[in-house]
């Protein structure tokens, strides 16, 4: 199959991205650079093009139920115009994805899911949706577009855009239909990169106006647009989570330190029976973060060693432009897990020191 | 992108700068840029004994790790200690502060079959 392409991909080409594909889509790794781009978002603010995201839209009066039905936390419990970030696990407690759900209403839910699991997600829910006569679902995916714009000047930016006061938005939180540059958009204050800022939904067709309306706003600001490199570094400072890396199908809820997004007074969701007794045994594995105090970096794959002896793997690593230092996250035995414990990564067959931190390893 | 005369260049985009017996070994502009900022370089001990094309350093951009192969063989009489604390000089000069080891050759054939400027700029370009 061929790569695809976002709407915004001819604006890639035109301001001299390097391309990769990534999953099956053609998207920017990096403009001018990763370790430039990063900082421009933790000190000013940077546009990037995620419109490779998924959105499936669930509706019908059996909306609430149907979708607490395939996701581990509890959409019921959250506010309309609020977003609630929950795993969707198989029925061995493993993950299928994560999501942001968006709750217009008790019949209405956006689902954004990740651009890998696009086709897996939809078939999995449609056939936990299917015999339900009281909700329908739609993948709305080819038809939206999807803007991140992050950092500490993105409200002051985006203010001069739409005719809403963006104080409204809360954390979190969304407002649909607002006009962003003339176009309307639904826009919540959420993001994956540590900061605050906004995420953009609007129609494929209005994708580049509205990029260059925004990048024209933040010029004076110091607006830059942001690749995926970037958006991977700050996703790692910030502790977040990226689905096949640090979470997938052989890793629970529990084990990746999720345990907050499993709401398991819930009567029923897919998981849930598996996750209640892995609570009750306790996990054999947990995610934790860490710090190289050797040089080097860490990258995903690499082993973990405590001594001799093999305690887990890496799941992500990098370089942290923010730090300076090198970080990853890995699952290792839970009695290696402590904030403080000392453990080698393996880099090339030579065991690099490194030691546990809270996650995350950056909040602003 | 630039590709300075008095070297040599190989295949996998090192180059290497021949003065007397002494040999001064970097990558190249095209090979900085194509890895993207550099973070990290784990470099030769002085005294070690580097294989022609065989890995002799590596080279950690955010994205990836690279080995760096060495052009010819020999032994390291030097490596470049500022990259420790100052990876980037690979991206800002990689044919000059950038540079990564020296070596002492072992056989001055072992250059014969490398790429000069011009050879190794069509090289480049045919990859395009």
């Amino acid at each position: 199959m061929a790569a695809r392409k976002t709407s915004l991909y001819g604006v890639h080409e035109r301001l001299g991205a390097r391309i990769i594909d990534f999953h099956g889509w053609m998207m920017p790794v990096q403009y001018k650079g990763v370790v430039e781009e990063h900082l421009c978002v933790r000190e000013k603010a940077g546009l990037f093009d995620v419109s490779h995201m998924g959105e499936f839209m669930v509706s019908g009066p059996g909306a609430t139920e149907a979708v607490n039905r395939v996701v581990t936390n509890d959409v019921s419990r959250i506010a309309d115009g609020q977003c609630l970030y929950t795993p969707m696990c198989y029925e061995n407690g493993t993950i299928v994805d994560d999501l942001i759900v968006y709750r217009h209403d008790s019949g209405r839910y956006m689902l954004v899911v990740n651009a890998s699991n696009i086709e897996k997600d939809y078939g999995w829910i449609k056939s936990k949706m299917a015999g339900d006569g009281d909700v329908s679902l739609k993948d709305a995916s080819d038809d939206t577009a999807m803007l991140a714009l992050q950092g500490p000047k993105a409200e002051a930016i985006l203010r001069k855009a739409v005719n809403i006061k963006l104080k409204e938005i809360g954390r979190f939180r969304f407002k649909d239909e607002v006009m962003v540059c003339g176009v309307k958009a639904l826009v919540s204050r959420t993001g994956y990169t540590g900061e605050d800022g906004f995420e953009l939904y609007v129609d494929s067709g209005d994708a580049v106006g509205v990029w260059d309306s925004i990048m024209d706003a933040g010029k004076k600001q110091g607006l830059q647009p942001i690749g995926l490199g970037a958006r991977d570094t700050l996703r790692l400072e910030a502790g977040l989570m990226l689905y096949g890396n640090d979470i997938d199908d052989t890793t629970t809820p529990l084990e990746a330190g999720l345990g907050w997004t499993v709401k398991r007074d819930k009567k029923e969701f897919t998981g849930r029976d598996a996750l209640l007794r892995q609570k009750a045994a306790g996990v054999g594995k947990r995610l934790v973060g860490f710090e190289l105090v050797d040089r080097g970096v860490p990258r995903h794959g690499y082993e973990i060693r405590s001594g001799s002896e093999s305690v887990g793997r890496v799941t992500s690593g990098t370089y942290s432009p923010t730090l300076r230092r090198s970080i990853g996250m890995g699952y290792v035995k839970p009695e290696c897990g402590e904030v403080g414990t000392a453990f080698d990564v393996v880099i090339r067959d030579t065991p690099h020191k490194a030691k546990v931190v809270a996650l995350p390893f950056y909040r602003r | 992108m630039e590709f300075p005369e008095k070297l040599k260049y190989t295949k996998e985009h090192e180059w290497i700068k021949v003065e007397g017996g002494t040999a001064t070994v970097g990558i190249t502009d095209y090979a900085q840029d194509a890895l993207g900022d550099v973070v990290y370089v784990e470099l030769p001990k002085k005294g070690a004994a580097v294989e022609q094309s065989k890995g002799a350093a590596v080279v950690e951009s955010v994205k990836s790790a690279s080995d760096v192969y060495a052009p010819a063989s020999g032994a390291v009489t030097e490596a470049n200690g500022r990259l420790e604390t100052n990876p980037e000089l690979v991206n800002k000069s990689p044919y000059g502060d950038g540079w990564m080891f020296k070596l002492k050759l072992k056989n001055p054939s072992d250059l014969e079959g490398l790429m000069s400027a011009g050879e190794y700029r069509k090289y480049v370009e045919g990859k395009k």
